[in-house]
């Protein structure tokens, strides 16, 4: 990679090991969306940096399409997804993951 | 009963540093990876870019996402047609709040901005075969219209509305197979265009996933089957 | 050169800041609008980085319309939770009654 591509890189990791913990960590279905959607979005700016030529050559258009592929099917599932926790609210009074439903007495 | 909004929610516990230790470990250990990422040239870029006089469009991403690998957007218009047959079997009534708002500067706006808005869409498409725009893009632009249009009352998808929605979520996967499937018959491959037709076909796929992906965006937001408006 | 440099900290620093204060926000509203903006500096990036259709997407698709689902589906999400809350209050009350009930048969 070059120059602040690098940086940028580097960036987009720490924004995907950021939404892993999120996705994690927390029980509430909205702030997993949210992690899941910053996961991604860190992954992309992996790949447009790898894709960066410097600022006097065409970039690799290829990293580039399977992006905006990607974000539009990140924009499907998450709609899916939140649709999913609705149901599940709907369906458990809970718009939270509770945990060990079996343990409980 | 915890609250949505609820201060413990994003508290730091013991269970919770630990799992940061542990998200911290991966994110360092991705940094690795990503700084010891070979220096040289991918030979894929360079394929593509020789090739573009060949695509028949200028734009290299569109190139690339219309023609060189036409197999992803195909199956990506696919897994958005997947992704509202999805939302419609699992919400069988629509999550937006369907009321008609008395609210005139909404109105104002959406009468004013959305005859726009399929202006923008048609340039954005058609300048998107040689300079920065496209057909998802385009149709970004038609699902937003699609929300003004649903979050200010003046069209909600309705029970009837099926019949007119289907073609539309369906005819970009349909043109994209059916221009697909007519190559490999009279030229031998799947996706190989002609290179001196090759404009015209891709910017007829990109018109009909232009209005698919529009459709598609603007049911996410709706989040339901079309359901009858609630007379309330 | 060093201009440069300055600015790409600055907007990555930013960038990361936004998504931690977005995913940490203890007020998920709050937590929303924070990842649009998210959205919107993302797009500043892949701008820097030459990606202009991408940022356009990002800017339209990513930013935008995932934080209108997100929006929408947080307000029904705080309704419904309002609604499970009143019936348990109502349910509560209920049951008090009825032993209040049961009590005054008692004495």
């Amino acid at each position: 990679m070059i120059g602040s591509a690098v940086l940028y890189a580097l960036g987009g990791v720490a924004l995907f090991g950021m939404g892993l913990y999120a996705l994690l960590a927390y029980p509430n279905l909205l702030r997993k969306i949210l992690g899941m959607n910053v996961m991604g979005t860190g992954a992309f700016t992996i790949l447009i940096a790898a894709a960066y030529r410097g600022s006097d050559a065409a970039p690799d258009p290829v990293p580039h399409a399977l992006v905006i592929t990607g974000i539009v099917v990140s924009v499907c599932a998450t709609g899916l997804a939140l649709s999913l926790a609705v149901r599940i609210q709907a369906v458990t009074g809970a718009a939270y993951l509770t945990p060990d439903e079996e343990d409980a007495p | 009963m915890p609250k949505i909004a609820d201060q413990d929610e994003v508290r730091l516990t013991a269970g919770r540093a630990l799992l940061l230790g542990m998200s911290l470990v991966l994110t360092l250990t991705l940094a690795a990876a990503v700084l010891s990422l070979p220096e040289d040239q991918p030979r894929l870029a360079q394929v593509a870019l020789e090739r573009l006089p060949e695509s028949g469009v200028g734009n290299a991403v569109t190139a690339v996402l219309l023609n060189f690998r036409g197999y992803d957007t195909l199956l990506e218009v696919a897994v958005l047609l997947l992704a509202i047959i999805g939302i419609w079997s699992v919400a069988r009534t629509a999550r937006v709040w369907i009321k008609r708002p008395d609210t005139p500067i909404l109105r104002a706006f959406v009468r004013f901005v959305v005859p726009l808005m399929p202006i923008m869409a048609g340039y954005l498409l058609w300048i998107g075969a040689d300079e920065t725009g496209g057909a998802f893009q385009g149709g970004a632009v038609l699902g937003g219209m699609g929300i003004l249009w649903i979050a200010a009352a003046v069209w909600l998808p309705q029970r009837g509305g099926r019949a007119l929605l289907r073609p539309l979520l369906a005819i970009g996967l349909l043109a994209f197979l059916i221009a697909a499937t007519w190559m490999l018959l009279a030229r031998g491959n799947f996706f190989e265009y002609p290179p001196e037709q090759a404009k015209d076909i891709i910017l007829i796929i990109e018109g009909a996933a232009m209005l698919s992906i529009g459709a598609t965006l603007a049911l996410l937001f709706v989040g339901g089957a079309p359901q009858k408006e609630e007379s309330s | 050169m060093t201009l440069q440099l300055a600015f790409d900290v600055v907007l990555i620093v930013t960038l990361v800041t936004c998504a931690w204060a977005a995913l940490t926000a203890p007020d998920l509203l709050r937590s929303v609008v924070l990842f649009i903006a998210f959205g919107l500096l993302l797009s500043f990036v892949w701008v820097r980085l030459q990606a202009p259709d991408v940022a356009l997407a990002e800017a339209a698709v990513g930013s935008g319309l995932t934080g209108a689902l997100l929006l929408s589906t947080l307000n029904v999400m705080r309704q419904k939770e309002a609604q499970i809350a009143q019936e348990s209050t109502d349910a509560a009350r209920e049951s008090e009654s009825e032993q209040e009930v049961a009590v005054a048969q008692d004495s």
